[in-house]
């Protein structure tokens, strides 16, 4: 083939612009235009709703406000780094970690028994289904005054003095979220369950496997995805939880049930914009921080297939 | 080892019957299969046998026991299923080793006792050489291919050693190629196991080539069992006689004639055996059965299929669609229009009530 004209050296094409950076040429240029264009709503929504108050909330955590808000001198960190090694800061933390406690395990723990006890083809158990699930469309402030009146000394069902009770007020608020978030517990259990396939019972039942080895080898290690999302989901709950705690007790008594997000609350009457968003900072950080562990520790004991 | 056998077995969903008074003897050590299109009731028939699902009526026993009553975990079975039905979270090893641990084994026929860690390994190291697993063991069902996933469900099944091996049609998630491999793999599995197999599917090369004996089901009852060779060469009615064979046997309604011939229009075909004549009966007659040229049967040539080494014939006999099935070698294929004369021997005759379906000769 030595006979076959060597090709002339080609030119290669040079798009016009093509002396700067590739992000920078005109067709690069007008698809980041285009990105930019489509992030718009986004990015508009997170700055409003997100990243301005956080700037706002490190602004009045580093600074000091007069009574007013007229006047204010910077104070720096250390004013936040005061605040959150403060007492009332840690009993704030003591609080809401122990809500947390009352509320996720149990809540779980319930959760996946009725979702396992609701997934079965029987007749009728749609009913079951929604009637489990039925706690989701409830509201917090009325998930608070059901638990209210069953707490209630006189009137009440249970006829427990709980939430006047230092040492139980905390746990008798925690019964009225277990309640409340039952339900969207159930749901996503339950749709987990449903998609484990049948043969896989059938074929560990086959294998020797009863119902307590099979749920215990198989559905829940197949549930653990499901589980890890509910404990994350459920843990910001408990972290956030303000609404059922004012309804029930308003912090007290003696304020056994001011957790971090009610201390934060209180810091608005008489206002303590320091104070107050220093905590705040400190929320922000430990849910970050937490939700990270959980992914951390739980992702490599969950399996996903 | 056991065998199985149902005697007048039934299983009814609501206002269904899936299985229909089914009897059937499963002997000890054989490869039974069962055979039918899909929704005759054999899954359901092997769900009875694994006891995933309840009888309704009759008796299934396996060796000597009643099992009517005994739930599946207590059953000595072991099962592959279609979609294999690994645990995704388990190891190779792990998967196959799930069975060792469920349950207590009886060893020299001592009481039942939970197997040492030694024993264990011992049983999955066996299992995993058996199906050439070695280089796998680390790995989970997510990362095996479906041939792969196929051999470790087999191997959880035989490390167990149980009496009966249950299979609901364990190939059709191959490709062809490795469907015909694991077709010969299972018949050697089978002779080095000598256990009880039953297997359960919809293809018909399946159970020709791996069945000791098949039985074949149509709408819940048994239609016939027997060695392929017997149910091919004397299939007990009609179902059986289309559903076995490809290109499925040719059906052509007829009239008996006199003695040993049956009248079809203008053909006339041979059969063996003593009918009425005046009778109104259906012939069957495989493709590779009929021979084009000298014979009583007229035919009117329609279609032409070449395959390579052979060809099918589609013509019309009395008014009846047909295949002949003619060797590329055997000379030209007849011209589309053309009317030719067809040869069949009377062994070949298959003769069917024209009512009941059943076979008569």
């Amino acid at each position: 083939m030595s006979d076959v004209p060597a090709a002339p050296p080609r030119k290669e094409a040079v798009p016009p612009g093509s002396g700067r950076p590739a992000f920078l040429r005109p067709a690069a240029l007008r698809e980041s235009g285009l990105f930019l264009l489509f992030l718009a709503p986004a990015i508009t929504i997170f700055a409003v709703f997100f990243f301005v108050p956080l700037a706002r909330l490190v602004h009045f955590a580093t600074y000091q406000q007069n009574r007013t808000g007229t006047a204010e001198r910077y104070r720096g960190w250390g004013q936040v780094g005061d605040v959150l090694t403060g007492d009332e800061f840690r009993e704030g933390l003591s609080h809401t970690v122990s809500y947390v406690l009352y509320t996720v395990p149990p809540g779980l723990i319930l959760g996946v028994m009725l979702a396992v006890a609701a997934n079965r083809r029987l007749k009728g158990i749609k009913a079951f289904q929604a009637i489990f699930s039925s706690t989701l469309a409830t509201s917090v402030a009325v998930a608070s005054v059901i638990f209210f009146v069953l707490l209630n000394p006189q009137i009440g069902y249970f006829r427990v003095d709980w939430l006047s009770d230092p040492d139980m007020a905390l746990f008798g608020v925690s019964l009225s979220s277990i309640w409340q978030n039952l339900g969207l517990t159930f749901i996503i259990v339950l749709a987990g369950l449903q998609a484990v396939p049948d043969e896989l019972m059938e074929s560990a039942t086959i294998d020797g496997a009863g119902p307590v080895r099979r749920f215990f080898r198989i559905t829940l290690p197949l549930l653990s995805p499901t589980l890890l999302f509910l404990v994350v989901v459920l843990t910001v709950f408990a972290f956030q939880a303000f609404a059922q705690i004012d309804i029930l007790t308003s912090g007290g008594p003696a304020g056994s049930t001011e957790t971090l997000v009610f201390k934060i609350f209180q810091r608005q009457q008489p206002i303590d914009l320091a104070e107050g968003s220093a905590m705040a900072l400190g929320l922000f950080g430990i849910t970050l921080l937490v939700t990270m562990v959980q992914f951390a520790i739980l992702d490599r004991r969950v399996h996903y297939s | 080892m056991s065998g199985v056998s149902f005697e007048a077995v039934s299983k009814r969903f609501d206002d269904v019957t899936a299985v229909d008074a089914f009897t059937l003897e499963i002997v000890d050590g054989e490869f039974m299969v069962l055979l039918g299109p899909s929704g005759c009731g054999k899954s359901t028939a092997l769900r009875m046998i694994a006891g995933l699902e309840t009888i309704s009526d009759g008796v299934l026993r396996i060796g000597d026991q009643v099992v009517n009553d005994v739930e599946a975990k207590n059953r000595d079975i072991a099962m592959v299923f279609q979609s294999y039905a690994l645990y995704p979270h388990m190891t190779v090893t792990q998967n196959i080793e799930f069975p060792l641990k469920a349950r207590k084994f009886s060893i020299d026929g001592g009481p039942p006792r939970k197997l040492t860690a030694a024993e264990r390994r011992e049983r999955v190291t066996g299992a995993i050489e058996t199906l050439g697993l070695q280089e796998l063991t680390k790995r989970k069902p997510g990362a095996l291919s479906g041939g792969q996933r196929q051999r470790v469900a087999l191997a959880r099944s035989i490390v167990r050693r149980p009496e009966v091996f249950l299979m609901d049609e364990p190939l059709s998630n191959l490709d062809a190629k490795l469907r015909a491999q694991t077709r010969l793999d299972l018949v050697n599995l089978h002779r080095e196991l000598a256990t009880t197999f039953v297997y359960v599917t919809h293809d018909q090369v399946e159970a020709m080539t791996m069945a000791d004996r098949m039985a074949v089901m149509s709408d819940g009852r048994l239609q016939q069992v027997g060695t392929p060779q017997e149910v091919y060469e004397r299939p007990a009615n009609l179902f059986v006689a289309r559903f076995i064979g490809s290109p499925p046997m040719n059906t052509i309604i007829g009239e008996v004639a006199e003695s040993g011939v049956i009248a079809c229009g203008s053909s006339r075909i041979p059969f063996q055996g003593a009918l009425d004549a005046g009778r109104q009966v259906v012939v069957g007659i495989r493709p590779e059965h009929l021979h084009v040229g000298d014979g009583s049967l007229e035919a009117t040539v329609q279609g032409v299929e070449w395959l390579g080494h052979e060809r099918h014939i589609i013509v019309d006999i009395a008014g009846s669609r047909a295949i002949v099935r003619q060797e590329t070698d055997e000379g030209a294929a007849p011209d589309l229009g053309s009317v030719i004369a067809l040869r069949t021997e009377a062994e070949h005759v298959h003769v069917f009530h024209a009512e009941t379906a059943e076979r008569l000769n």
